[in-house]
């Protein structure tokens, strides 16, 4: 028999509020070019990117800590596949932990040729030291800011 | 404390595929309820609680879903619950059905659900929303790259190739050859998978899971109510659950509990498991296992956390010592696995499944010969919920 189907789109927007740990983090990205962490004062480490409250400790995190721009790379993916309503391919991303920080922060690499996964692969190995940079037009976002390795 | 023994009477497993336009989402439901049925002898007037496993409701496409799925499991007038923890989602309602009968408030309980993931089609764009909207989600996170960047730490630190990866899809397929409920079914060899298309390194296509529309069920009784009515039962005798905490970049740095690499929080859930189960040496005591793993890269961080091998030597073990084949020493993903199947809101149920079905002696083709106790596995979240099970025959 003939089989029927019915097409159906989801098109949502929300407004999400960052709160305040958050709007700070960004406020100096978008002003000053300078991440920070947030320290967690019953283990000494450094949450980058902030959070109000540690996961270990599970305490409130008190003071900010400016890190970077240098870091060194803890892992990468490079992106081939297109996945609609996501960036256009190729694209490389992964966690970096900046200078001061304990933890790692996600971003995009930049100024690497990925049209050879393989080549790309080696400049992006787990432990190779990256910088920070920084777009002209910041709009307080965790886009902002990119990794590049540092030759 | 003595746990009360749980039993699996009835099993069901509909064909996992790419779609399934001949059947409408409840239907599906209904498919898998009345396999179980009929395989537990069993009417839905005697199912007492209903557990429904439903994961993230944007794979459907249909809010709460559970609303739509509550007459396919016969849910009017009953104990039912929903149960989402992404891929655990399966497993996690197993635990749930086993909780009710454990804690006496039922002797019978239907554990239940479906999926369509195929009607999407872009599940990688949904699951870029189950990150955080502020620091991840923009990256854009996903599960195949969340999991691509496990692959990378668990290169750098055990020497892992992209060669043993294709080792797992090449053992998982021709496993999954013997299954004719598996959505994947053709052999491929080592080269094939090396040559499909990179998705995002070091993770190819052959690599995946698919996107499998397909349901799965199973009714659980008490150990009273198998003994009064003289049923056949396979044994739930261990449970495990466990979280790790949500952001990735804090199991990398300095001084974290654990390591993206591993499966840190499913190692935990694994030894809850057989601790209940009275298992002290999983490698030498587990007959089977069924390994919630949707990327070949994933299945060793899954056989290392379920103990049955030691961390960071189980590429070796399948690439120099035939290990977890068919055939060889302890078994994994006999079924295919998640990679040759992945209907999401059901495929931990099925680990379950066919690790009770090869305890049972009921796995046809690709039964492992006088197996007795397994262990099955589920993963959800960013690698962050997991649960485990022990199954005795």
């Amino acid at each position: 028999m003939e089989l029927l189907t019915r097409t159906e789109k989801w098109d949502l927007t929300y407004n999400h509020a960052l709160g305040e740990t958050a709007s700070w983090f960004f406020t100096q990205i978008r002003d000053n070019r300078q991440i920070y962490g947030r320290k967690d004062p019953k283990s000494g480490r450094v949450l980058v990117p902030p959070r109000a409250f540690s996961d270990q400790t599970l305490q409130p995190t008190e003071e900010w800590v400016p890190v970077g721009p240098h870091g060194v790379i803890e892992c990468f993916t490079i992106v081939y596949e297109p996945f609609r309503g996501l960036p256009d391919p190729p694209y490389a991303f992964g966690f970096v932990r900046l200078d001061g920080a304990d933890t790692a922060v996600g971003g995009y690499f930049k100024g690497v040729d990925l049209s050879d996964g393989a080549k790309a692969a080696e400049k992006l190995a787990v432990g190779t030291k990256v910088i920070t940079r920084f777009k002209d037009e910041r709009k307080g976002d965790i886009l902002d800011f990119w990794f590049e390795p540092q030759a | 404390m003595k746990a009360p023994r749980v039993g699996i009477i009835g099993i069901g497993q509909s064909e996992y595929k790419p779609r399934r336009n001949d059947a409408n989402y409840p239907e599906l439901v209904r498919e898998a309820v009345a396999l179980a049925l009929n395989d537990a002898k069993m009417e839905l007037d005697q199912m007492e609680a209903i557990v429904y496993s439903l994961a993230p409701d944007a794979l459907l496409g249909i809010a709460n879903a559970e609303r739509l799925g509550v007459d396919a499991v016969g849910a009017r007038n009953k104990r039912f619950m929903r149960i989402n923890t992404g891929g655990s989602t399966g497993i996690s309602s197993v635990n749930v059905g086993y909780s009710h009968i454990a804690a006496g408030a039922c002797d019978v309980a239907l554990v239940a659900g479906a999926d369509k993931v195929g009607e999407n089609g872009d599940a990688q764009t949904i699951m870029n929303k189950i990150w955080d909207p502020i620091y991840e989600r923009p990256l854009p996170q996903g599960t195949i790259t969340m999991l691509a960047m496990s692959a990378i730490r668990y290169m750098h630190k055990y020497g892992m190739t992209q060669e043993d990866m294709a080792r797992i899809t090449v053992k998982n397929r021709q496993h999954a050859a013997l299954n004719p409920k598996a959505h994947l079914r053709t052999p491929v060899t080592i080269d094939e998978v090396m040559e499909s298309r990179m998705i995002s390194w070091p993770i190819k296509l052959y690599d995946c899971c698919p996107q499998s529309s397909g349901g799965c069920a199973m009714v659980l009784a008490s150990e009273d109510y198998i003994r009064r009515h003289k049923l056949d039962a396979v044994w739930i005798t261990g449970v495990g659950n466990n979280s790790e905490s949500y952001y990735i970049g804090d199991r990398m740095g300095i001084g974290y509990t654990a390591d993206h690499a591993d499966a840190h929080a499913l190692a935990v859930a694994c030894r809850q498991a057989y601790a209940m189960a009275g298992i002290t040496d999983p490698a030498r005591q587990i007959d089977v296992a069924e390994l919630y793993a949707p990327f070949s890269n994933t299945e060793f961080h899954a056989i290392e956390a379920a103990q049955l091998a030691p961390l960071g030597l189980s590429p070796r073990l399948l690439r120099e010592e035939g290990f977890f084949r068919l055939g060889g020493p302890i078994p994994v993903n006999p079924s295919g696995g998640t990679l040759c199947s992945n209907p999401i809101a059901v495929t931990a149920m099925v680990r379950v499944a066919e690790v009770a079905l090869q305890v049972w002696g009921r796995a046809g083709d690709h039964q492992v010969k006088g197996a007795k106790v397994g262990i099955a596995s589920g993963n959800g979240g960013d690698h962050q919920f997991f649960g485990a099970m022990v199954v005795q025959s």
